[in-house]
């Protein structure tokens, strides 16, 4: 197996990923960004800050533990990795965090930060408040809609949200405004960017701010089983809690599996499977794989999981594909639900949808997992009590 | 006067002996009808245009503001394809002053970077603005511009450094100065720096320097006229052609023809 890099090269790529595709305006602010991260990186105070607020605040490191049903429903071990308990409810806060204390850091008093479902919204505004910033979340009209519950918790929390109406109205044309929002105000402003996806250096800073997930988990199945385990399976819209996961095991002996969003089925072009289709493209900032039709032009994704609804994925995830350290697979909608069900049944937990993807692929693929004697690791990325009322709507609507 | 008579940097030393600066309108390919172009550049041409901007539509233009916006959507749901406008322009550029793509990078990407260059020159196109490509990533185009004869105009800032200003000695055509730290649109003012930006680009490279970003009104051109060597118009001349409807080749010769008539000495 090859070793893989600790991170991008100078010019933030990934093999050919990722890079700076923004507006001149912009490149200033990054390299600024850069080097600022650089030193809050190596300075033990600012890792000292985090690891506390992560502790104390956030609630972790968060559990690890066997889920006893499903693993003898499968037939062969299936841990999961709980960041569902999270403060907010998923692995969103752990980068939050990390980007808020940056900022301040930074001198930046103004917080931006896109959002899809409002999961990555509900946990910049968590955090803006904790350290009394102002915070603006642009969200797409669609989702303002599909997701009132959480842009209510967002006003609670003391952010503004700014329903976007331009293009397909979701987290796409979410991120299209914050970036043209962070183009306007740069020098006061910060972005808070959710997943490891945009310019560098955001790919490889979220991704530092989410890997204590891989962390904590690779030290915790060691704690447990004497052992790591053999595939570990996690969502990929942007691909944040997935690559947190992947990136403390990228020189282990491990099977690493990202699960994209297949939708109504990567044949019916409605869907969200972007290393699937695998077309290579530039969007907000860096070179990855793309959802685009024949003249480049962006496709919309679909998904019933907000939070995979993204036509772009991580330019890191496209390097671990292109070098096959990690693989990825789709799961459709009814696989997806059919795993939410199953989750909550066997285990008494109700997962986010997008967590329930990574589920379904393991039990889809239970036989070949059981000949193999596999140990699976699941990411749990985020509860699903934001799913519920979706969930019931949609299968209500269905019968 | 025809595109294969003139280079850009022709048309910079022919306007700067006239004593005025260069005018640089910009429409958006298939806005608002999918076969306006033609007419539209003629109407340019008419008015006085020296170099004319043609804005290729993206579905995700982060650099624009809500006019061009809202005129590359309506491009697009016109069904404007690539092809189409490259097979347009190798007509247009024929009978037109300069004219030089404005795009955004995945369309280009997409269709092949070298390709796509050399289908623009063999068009007729005289260089491109790429508004999310910046200087620094920007070597492979750079040298496949370069190759096929067309030029890569860069950009800078208000935000962007010395450092990032001398690197562009290699440029040919000229250099787009933005006006102000934000996006493309119609506004009241113009930003206070220009005059400053355009005097700090001067220090470091010999290059033409044409504005641009929210240069709405006859008095805006004439003001940024007298500091630099071009005056580029888009969002305005855009939100006067989607006023005008079926009227709009008339309503963008008249508006271009004030600014032009602004700018003379």
């Amino acid at each position: 197996m090859a070793v893989m890099k600790d991170g991008p090269d100078e010019a933030g790529r990934y093999g050919g990923f990722g890079g700076r595709y923004v507006p001149e305006t912009l490149m200033p602010a990054l390299d600024e960004l850069t080097s600022a991260y650089a030193e809050a990186k190596t300075d033990p105070t600012f890792q000292a800050e985090l690891a506390a607020l992560l502790k104390d605040y956030v609630g972790r490191p968060t559990p690890l533990r066997r889920a006893d049903r499903l693993s003898a429903k499968v037939g062969f071990d299936v841990y999961l990795k709980r960041e569902d308990l999270n403060h907010t409810g998923a692995h969103k806060i752990n980068n939050t965090m990390g980007q808020i204390l940056l900022a301040r850091r930074m001198g930046k008093t103004r917080i931006i930060a896109e959002t899809g479902a409002g999961q990555h919204g509900v946990a910049t505004a968590t955090a803006a408040a904790l350290f009394g910033l102002s915070a603006q979340v642009y969200m797409g009209e669609e989702d303002v809609k599909r997701q009132a519950l959480n842009v209510y918790r967002m006003r609670l929390l003391g952010a503004e949200v700014i329903p976007v109406q331009s293009g397909s109205r979701t987290l796409k044309d979410a991120t299209n405004e914050a970036i043209r929002d962070w183009v306007t105000n740069v020098r006061s402003t910060f972005y808070v960017i959710g997943s490891v996806v945009g310019p560098h250096p955001y790919p490889m800073m979220v991704r530092d701010f989410q890997s204590v997930i891989g962390d904590e988990a690779r030290r915790q199945f060691h704690a447990v089983t004497g052992t790591l385990p053999t595939h570990i399976v996690a969502p990929v819209g942007g691909g944040s809690n997935s690559m947190g996961v992947f990136y403390a095991f990228r020189n282990d002996p491990v099977t690493l599996v990202g699960i994209e969003a297949g939708g109504e089925g990567v044949e019916t072009g409605k869907h969200a499977a972007t290393i699937a289709v695998g077309m290579k493209g530039i969007l907000h900032g860096s070179l990855s794989y793309l959802l685009q039709d024949e003249d480049g032009q962006i496709i919309p994704a679909h998904s019933i999981s907000a939070g995979l609804d993204y036509p772009g994925v991580g330019p890191e995830h496209a390097y671990f594909h292109d070098t096959q350290r990690a693989e990825y697979h789709a799961i459709t909608d009814q696989e997806a639900l059919a795993a939410f069900h199953e989750l909550s049944l066997l285990e008494g937990i109700i997962p986010a949808l997008e967590s329930a993807h990574a589920v379904a692929w393991v039990i889809k693929e239970q036989e070949r997992l059981r000949s193999l004697g596999a140990r699976v690791l699941i990411n749990l990325s985020g509860r699903g009590d934001k799913d519920v009322e979706a969930v019931r709507e949609y299968e209500e609507g269905m019968h | 006067m025809t595109s294969s008579d003139l280079t850009l940097r022709g048309v910079f030393a022919r306007t700067k002996g006239e004593g005025r600066a260069a005018l640089i309108p910009y429409v958006t390919a298939g806005h608002p009808h999918l076969n306006d172009l033609p007419q539209l550049i003629s109407a340019l041409n008419d008015a006085g245009a020296d170099i004319i901007e043609i804005g290729i539509p993206f579905s995700d233009p982060l650099a624009d503001g809500p006019v061009l916006q809202h005129a590359a959507t309506q491009a697009l749901n016109n069904g404007t394809k690539l092809r189409d406008i490259l097979a347009q322009t190798k007509e247009i550029s024929q009978s037109s002053v300069p004219i030089v793509y404005l795009t955004y990078m995945n369309p280009v990407y997409h269709f092949g970077v070298r390709a796509f260059i050399r289908a623009a020159a063999q068009s007729g196109v005289k260089g491109l603005i790429i508004p999310d490509l910046p200087w620094l990533e920007s070597q492979e185009v750079f040298h496949d511009c370069e190759a096929e004869g067309i030029s890569l105009i860069p950009l800078v800032a208000p935000t962007s450094t010395d450092a990032h200003i001398a690197s562009l000695e290699i440029a040919t055509g000229f250099i787009y100065g933005v006006s102000l730290t934000g996006v493309t649109g119609v506004r009241q003012d113009i930003d206070s720096g220009v005059e400053s930006m355009v005097a700090r680009i001067k220090r470091f490279i010999t290059q033409p320097v044409a504005i641009g970003f929210g240069i709405s009104t006859p008095e805006h051109a004439r003001r940024i006229g007298a500091v630099a060597d071009g005056v580029i118009v888009g969002s305005a001349l855009v939100r006067i052609i989607d006023d005008a409807g079926d009227e709009a080749p008339q309503a963008a010769r008249a508006f271009v023809a004030s600014l032009r008539e602004a700018l003379n000495p």
